[in-house]
Order: C-alpha cells, then structure tokens, then sequence
C-alpha cells in the first residue's frame, strides 16, 4: 500500500508546495440546522431524529437562526465579508449517511467570503507572521454516520454490512476554505499546523463550536499539490479526507509533499483523488477518484429562502466579537509574566488553552506549565497523541499540587500518581491509595536510612560537618533511593544537617 | 341513493350544525357510496372507514356537549394520497411508497383534523404527480364519472373524480403546473391553487418544490372557500409559508359582485390548439363576464409561450433531486438486498422497479439539465423565463384585476389515448403552467358542456399573489349566473355512474 517517497529536503529543492485546508466545524447549537433535533454528542444510535433529518418523504427544513448568526461571527472572526443576500443550494448525490441524497449547503452564494487568518510561525530567521487568505466560510449539514461491520479495513469496501446513524445528519457545519496557499516553502507544513490551530483558538474563542478534533468536531481536509517553480500554473492535487489532530495536519502535508515529489521525479502524473489518512503509520492511501463523482448538480434549495443578513444585525454581531486570541496571549503573557520564550513554548506545543483552564481552576502558574511542557508532553508524545487527548482534568492538577504543598507528595510520587490516572486507575486519592503512594513523613524510618547512608560512606559525614553542606545531596539521593522515591527530600536534609549538628 | 351525498358541503354545514343530520350518519352515506360507485370509479387508493367513522363520532360528542366547532366540522373529504398521513398509508401513487406509513401528519391534515374535517380515504394520482390524467397510477387509472371510459385528469385525478361521483364533496389536491385545476375542468368541479406559500407544503410529498401548492377541491365556489380557509395560513414548518393573513376568500365567495371589475383574456391562452366547444363555452363565459358589469379586457402574455418549455426544465430537475431520497435505504420499496448485492446496486434496482416510465423520464431529463455544462442552458434558462412571465403577468395587472383562460384545451379525453405520447400529454397543461411559474393563484371552475362531446369544459381565473379572495368573487359571480341559466348545477346534468 505504501508509495515511494523522497526525502523531504530534496522535495524542497526540486518544488514549490501550494496547500488548501478544508476546515470542517460542527456548530455547538442545541438543535439541528434545519429541525429542532438534539445535537448531543454520544446518544443512542437513530434517537435524535425526525422525518425532517430523516428525510422523510413530505418532511421541509426550517432554518436555524443561532447557525446562521454562528456563520456571521465566524466570518467577521476571520475578516471576512458578510454576503447582503445568499442561498443554500443541494448538492447531489447518492449515499447511505445522506437522508435525502442531497446535502443542504451552500455553492455559489457563501455567506462569507474573501477574508483572512494572520499566523506565526519560528522560521530560521526567527518568528514570523504568515498570512492565509480565506476563499469563503458557507453553511451546511452534517450528515449521518456509518460503520462498517465485517472486512479488515473498516472501511465500505469488503465489509459484511454497514450501519448508519442518523444522530449527526443535520447538525450545522461551517466549512471554511482557504485560498490556495502560496510561499509557505518549506514551512508549509507548519503553516498548516499553525492555521488550523490558530482556527481553532477562534472558534473556540467564540464559543460556536466545542472544536474537539477527537470527536470530530473539528475536521480537516488537506489540498496538496507540487510545482517546479511558484511562477509555474498550480499542479494535479490531492485532497487527504478527515485529518484529525494538529500534529497529524503537519505529518500528513509533509507525506503528501514527499510523496508527490516521488511520482513526479519518477515521471508519473498525480491522480485527482481523496485519500484516506492513516494516523498510526504516518501515511496516506488511495480513496476514490473524484473524476467519477464530482458532479453534484448544485441547485438554488427551493425549499429555504434566501438569507439576507441585515447591515444592522451584522453590526451588532461585530461590536459584540469577543477578544481576539492574538490579543488575548498578549495579555496572558503580560498578566502571568511570562517571558517570550515560554509563552511561545505554550502556544507551540499547543498547551495555553489547558495551562489557562488549570490555572483558572487554582494550579499555580509555575506547576501548571512545568506539567504540561513536562511530563504531560512527554507521555503524549510517547502516545503519539495530542496533550489535550490524555483527559488530565484541571481537577486532577489541583490535587497534585494541593498534595505536594502539604507534603503529602513530592515531584516524583507526584508523577506516579499522573501515570496512575492516565492509565485509568482512576483519580488522585485512589492511584495513591491503590499504589500506596504516600510520602513518607514518618522521620524514624527516614533516620534509619539516613544512617545506612552515611555509614556506606562515612566520608561524607565529615564533608558535611566541614561546611561542605553540597555534599548532602549525595546522601539525600541515597535515602531517596532507599525509600523508592516516598520520601520528602528537603525533610531527609533537614534530618541529615539536624543529625550531624550542622546548621546552614 | 342518500340525498346527503347530493349537498354541498356548505349545505351539509348547516344541517349538522342544526343537528338535522349527524356527523356519523353523513360519513355512513358517503361511505356507502364509496362503496357502490368506488368499484367502476377507482377514486381512492385506500378508503379508512374506521378512522371517519371515529372522527364523526367525535364530532358529533363535541357538538353534543355544546362546542362550538368550525363550518366543516363533520363534513367528508377525499384526501390526495400525497399528503402524508400518521397511521394511514400514504403512497404517492407509487410502488416505491406502497406499504409506506408515515409517523406524521401533514400540517394540512392537522389542521382540517382540528377543525373537524372527516377524512374519508386517499385518493388516487399519477404517480409522484406526474401526469394529467391519473394514467400513471402504479395502481391503475381513475375513470372520469361523466364517462368512464376517460381520464378524470391529473395529477390529481381521484379528488376531482371523488368529487363529481358524489363520494365526497370536499377534497384536497395538489397543483405543480396543473393538477388542481386541469382535473376539476374535465370533471365539472372546481378546484383552486393558491398563492405560492398560502398554504403550507409541509407533509406533501415534493415534486418540484418551487412550483408545488396544495389547495381544495369542491363541488361549489363557496365550498372552495370553505375548505381553502381552513388549510391555509403561515406555518413555520415551511420557510416558503408567507406569513400575513389569510385573503378573505369566503367572504369574497358569498359576495361574488364583479361590477365595475377589470377582466383580461389572455391572447396566448386560446385559439388555435384548443377544441372548439372548449373555446366556444369560454366565449360564452366572457360575454355573462360582460353582462355582470366586468370590462374585458384582451391582454398579452407573449413569454407564455415559453412557459411549457420552461417548466419541463425546472420541474425534472427539481423532481430529480426531490426524489433522489427514494432509495430503499430508510423506508417504501427494497429490491435486491439479498446479501450478494453493493449498495449501489440494491439502491438502483429498487429505483428500477419502484419508479414508473413517466418519474424515470422526468428523473433522468432532470438530472440531465442541472449537469455541469448544461445547468446554464437549461435550467439556468428556465430561470430566465421564469422571470420573464412573472414580468408578462406583473404588467397585465396593472390592467386588470385578474385574468381569465380556458383551464384546459380538451375535454376529458380517452383513457390509453395519450398514454405513448408524452408531449402530448404535457400539452394539457399548457394554460394552466404559467401561475405556477410565477408563484400567483388559479381557480377553474365549470362553465358548460362542450357541444361536440358533452363533457365539462372548465374557465381558468389567475389573480395577483395573495389575491386569491379574487378567485373566488369573480368565481362567484359567474357560477350563480351559469347555475341559473342552466337551471341547476353542471354535475346534475351528468347520468349517473
């Protein structure tokens, strides 16, 4: 299944990458786009449904209002110009998840359109900022999803049957598409990356979307294709379907660039196609070809008016745009005192949101960073998976440092206890009391250890009562060791200076 | 025969509100008539007798405890069996939807179900609404009660057949280019589209979404009104609903005074192409017109020409999308699935057998117009003389107060006779098409037998958007002037069936 690929460096000498991203948003409105089902996530299959998302024959949609006002926010966020009057149009075609084998969307009349999102990325000659023009953002449906039963790939082809869920049809969707994107080079990838991200900092930021990528929520196709020079017309694309993390949005534009260079170096033409990414091997695959099914036979809906934003109520939607997330890091950073380094390290590794929500929730400025660049980045890392998917409550912070505080753990128990509650174990209290975790802060049997220490090396107690109190470290190592972590460090030291009669 | 069956509903109106007569004895005869005439007719598809006979019962328990209950409330209907109806089959016509129940009510069914309308069964149809003459019935013709052995017109073909064999005296239709008003022109009944968005659409099954209206079916004008009131009114369930309040249309049915009246006769619609007898009665018509004190006035229409031409373009390719939901995924008809076929193919094969020539002919013609390279040329077009006849009727009234047609340029014609002949056959429609296109009300009504054949020959009235009290004054005016120069109403003129 795997393609030939070249290295990315010879990529760039020999091409010129141009990208467009496809962003899918589910709106987080209550109801439907055009009926007055739930949206929840997670239901019973098939419950949250009427002969409106079900299509049923004689069934007419009824537009949602806080969807279209969710549009015009997102296309004011994202510099846009609001249409004065559009339409939804059908796009055709036959499938089981689509109820009426039309999708209600938009086609030549977006609601928004010819806007752009500003981005920064580290390029060699430091941070710079990269500008993504937005070709439009339109309304639209979801539509149902499908499982498939039986075959090796989970996929329609070589399953024993499928089933469909009709909960998500008819959940509103913005989708938001860029103009191609040009001049990236060889940071194309990152200004992938940095786009969705900083998209997702907005969407979230204007509480239209809960953006859980994970969940799909937040959907992302990725348009590739190569050319010699940037002088030359745009090359054949590739569209790769439902990339679904951030770190994925890098690897796979950084595949797919790779990959084209191989076959047009080897002489081959890139196929129009969708291709299906594959998150564990870093790859992408052949889906369908597009030639056969691409047209869709778009037409005015007949049964939906035309919207027509009035210029007062897009006014109003602006004045009321809440902080812009550019301006809202300046602040934190200026509030928390971080230096640009740091802040940069929080908004790279994509952990601002999750420090600014533990620090919300009581965790210390100092210890919600350190865990999350630490040994949360760590483990997610190890996974292969994003920070924010390990499920590390703010709660489960609090407790940590509520604990460590008082004494009752210190750094490396403390980091027992997180492997506890990522492996499921459950929360704080239970991982500590499954694995008895608990410092020991009884100082009898930490004097005992003390004395074994100095006696291995009796040297040492001389440094120390010499003035050479550094050399303490060595025995508190020791008797840290001896205990198997479960002891206060700075009470060893206090024990051992208190024993030997020296004072600092 | 019960002479219940013989009155108006207007007439029935009275003698249940009087307790003369009760809502379960009425449904009872219309029932029984059914019954004995429904074998030679074929007017319904499906005849509920236990769901009539419990809303009469319940009507009749209300007015017993002294409610006060709407004008129809106890009086039978004949329900189009595209309008979706919980617990009762709802066809369409179709063998797609043959064993199809939907799980709710169109609002139009809600609201004469609040008003104590008894709903006596579904009638029949083309199928999917396509057609002029009920031919395209997956399960069979309808036969005309003036002569059995003709169509009784369509779409809507078993509510105006229902109507003229006296099984009901009310009926609701639908009319996407004609199937109210062609049907009630060759059965000696009246028939009315409304407004575009009077009426809610939600619960009829589409055809082509911006040219659909449901709309009533009666024996008399004032009939008409009655129901037309009861179902019409904004609803929210339909963005396309028009929400302002409802023309005066009974009240303008009661007064029927045309004095001083501006009446245009549209040059396009008439003449050559149409049967003498047809234009013969309509002359006739102008000239009562005339003698009830309206100015006639001669109007042109010249973009009504393209208007056959322009809806065959934006019906299919409506129709193609509307009827795409059609796949034996959800519900109706599922050929094929046995485990050895893909999807696609069960989906096709349930599309094959489900759907008659005519939904294929019209599915395909329609997919063909909106692909990419003809959407411009075709549909994009159609467009174009969509507007251009809205411009043509716009200009017109600034003349007149409503204009006038024949409804149809034949008489019933023989079952079979244009069955191969698809043009031919959207021919009939010809006169009728233009109001859909633009979005406005049209009523026919019957204004004589034609001489050659005596069949009933039906004049079309076309009014403003919204204007549809119009209809029914100047609707008024001629059917008690004809009444009285007849004598007695057209269909008592008919032999029995």
């Amino acid at each position: 299944m795997s393609e030939a690929v070249i290295s990315y460096d010879e990529v760039l000498e020999k091409f010129d990458p141009v990208m467009g991203l496809e962003v899918h948003v589910e709106l987080g409105t209550n109801t439907k786009m055009f009926c007055g089902c739930s949206t929840e996530f997670g239901a019973e299959p098939n419950t949250h449904v009427c002969p409106v998302c079900l299509g049923l024959p004689g069934a007419l949609p009824a537009l949602n209002k806080i969807g279209v006002e969710s549009a015009i926010r997102i296309g004011l966020a994202l510099n846009c110009t609001i249409a004065e009057w559009c339409r939804f149009a059908r796009k055709n075609y036959f499938y089981p998840d689509m109820p009426k084998n039309f999708q209600t969307s938009q086609y030549d009349e977006p609601i928004c359109f010819d806007g752009y999102l500003d981005v920064e990325i580290d390029t060699d000659e430091g941070r710079k900022t990269f500008r993504v023009n937005i070709e439009r953002a339109h309304m639209e449906e979801d539509t149902g999803k499908n499982t498939h039963m039986g075959g090796a790939t989970g996929r329609i082809h070589g399953a024993d049957y499928s089933l469909v869920d009709y909960n998500r049809a008819g959940i509103p969707l913005i989708e938001i598409v860029t103009k191609p994107i040009e001049g990236a080079g060889k940071y194309a990838p990152e200004v992938a990356k940095a786009y969705v991200a900083a998209l997702r900092d907005i969407l979230r930021n204007l509480g239209v979307s809960d953006v859980k990528m994970e969940q799909g929520s937040l959907r992302c196709d990725v348009n590739l294709s190569l050319r010699r020079t940037p002088q030359d017309e745009l090359g054949t694309r590739s569209e790769t379907k439902n990339v679904n993390s951030l770190r994925s949005v890098e690897r796979a534009v950084r595949y797919e660039m790779t990959r084209h260079a191989a076959r047009l170096l080897a002489g081959e033409r890139i196929i129009q196609e969708t291709r299906h990414w594959h998150e564990d091997t870093g790859i992408t695959t052949s889906g369908r070809s597009k030639s056969d099914a691409e047209d869709y036979r778009y037409f005015p809906e007949p049964d939906l008016v035309p919207i027509a934003p009035s210029r007062e109520w897009v006014e109003e939607l602006r004045a009321a745009l809440p902080e812009n997330p550019a301006v809202r890091r300046a602040r934190i950073q200026e509030s928390w005192g971080l230096s640009d380094i740091d802040m940069q390290t929080l908004i790279n590794a994509d952990l601002l949101d999750l420090v600014e929500e533990a620090v919300a929730a009581g965790v210390s400025i100092e210890a919600a960073r350190k865990w999350y660049t630490g040994e949360l980045s760590r483990v997610a890392n190890e996974r292969e998976v994003d920070v924010a998917s390990l499920g590390i409550t703010p709660a489960t912070l609090v407790r940590i440092e509520e604990l460590i505080v008082s004494g009752g753990l210190n750094d490396k128990l403390a980091r027992q206890v997180l492997e506890g509650v990522l492996a499921g174990e459950g929360d704080v209290d239970a991982v500590i009391a499954a694995r008895g975790l608990a410092v020991v802060s009884d100082d009898g049997p930490l004097l005992d250890a003390i004395k074994d220490a100095l006696a291995a090396d009796p040297s040492v107690a001389e440094k120390i009562a010499s003035g050479k109190i550094q050399a303490a470290g060595a025995v508190v190592g020791a008797v840290m060791k001896a205990t198997r972590g479960q002891a206060d460090a700075g009470r060893v030291r206090e024990l051992l200076l208190e024993h030997l009669g020296v004072s600092e | 025969m019960s002479e219940l069956i013989r009155k108006d509903a207007s007439e029935l109106s009275g003698l249940l509100e009087s307790r003369e007569v009760s809502a379960v004895e009425v449904a009872q005869a219309h029932l029984d008539r059914i019954a004995d005439v429904d074998g030679a007719v074929r007017a319904f598809l499906h005849v509920d007798t236990e769901g009539a006979l419990n809303a009469a019962k319940n009507v009749d328990a209300k007015r017993a405890a002294g409610e006060k209950l709407g004008a129809l409330a106890g009086v039978p209907l004949g329900l189009k069996d595209i309008l979706a109806t919980k617990g009762l089959p709802t066809t369409v016509g179709s063998k797609m939807l043959e064993n199809w129940i939907p799980p709710y009510d169109a609002t139009v069914v809600t609201r004469m179900r609040e008003a104590g309308i008894v709903i006596l069964g579904k009638t029949n149809m083309d199928e999917f609404a396509m057609g002029s003459s009920t031919e395209h019935s997956a399960f069979g013709p309808t036969h005309n009660p003036w002569d059995l052995e003709r169509i009784p017109g369509g779409s809507g073909g078993g509510s105006s057949a229902c109507l003229a064999a006296f099984e009901a005296p009310l009926a609701i239709g639908t009319d996407t280019g004609g199937s109210i008003r062609q049907p009630a022109a060759v059965t000696g009944t009246v028939g009315v589209k409304p407004t575009y968005g009077g009426v809610s659409r939600y619960g009829a099954v589409a055809l082509a979404s911006s040219l659909d209206q449901i709309g009533p079916c009666g024996r008399t004008v004032l009939d008409t009104a009655l129901l037309h009131e009861v179902i019409a009114g904004f609803d929210s369930m339909d963005q396309t609903s028009i929400n302002a309040p409802v023309p005066a249309v009974v009240e303008a049915a009661k007064r029927g005074d045309i004095k001083g009246m501006k009446i245009g006769v549209v040059r396009e619609l008439g003449g050559e192409g149409y049967q003498a007898g047809v234009r013969q009665r309509f002359d006739e018509a102008v000239v009562v017109l005339q003698s009830l004190g309206a100015e006639i006035v001669e109007v042109s229409c010249p973009s009504f020409d393209y208007a056959l031409a322009a809806y065959y373009l934006i019906l299919p390719s409506e129709c193609s999308s509307n009827l795409a939901k059609f796949d034996g995924i959800r519900f109706g008809l599922r050929v094929g699935d046995d485990g050895s076929r893909s999807v696609e193919q069960v989906m096709s094969q349930t599309r094959a057998e489900g759907f008659g020539d005519e939904v294929i002919r019209r599915i395909m013609l329609g997919t063909y117009a909106l692909s990419a390279g003809y959407y411009d040329a075709y549909y994009g077009q159609a467009q174009k003389i969509r507007t251009l006849i809205a411009q043509d009727f716009a200009k017109a009234f600034s003349q007149v107060d409503v204009l006038i047609s024949p409804t149809a340029p034949t008489t019933a014609f023989k079952i079979g006779e244009k069955l191969d002949d698809p043009l031919a056959m959207y021919l009939n429609d010809v006169a009728t098409i233009p109001v859909n296109l633009a979005g406005l009300p049209g009523m026919s009504l019957p204004i004589g037998l034609a001489p050659e054949d005596n069949l009933p020959v039906g004049l079309q009235i076309m009014a403003p958007a919204m204007a549809d009290d119009r209809l029914y004054n100047v609707g008024a005016a001629l059917e008690r002037a004809l009444v009285a120069q007849w004598g007695a109403p057209i269909l008592s003129s008919m032999a029995g069936v």
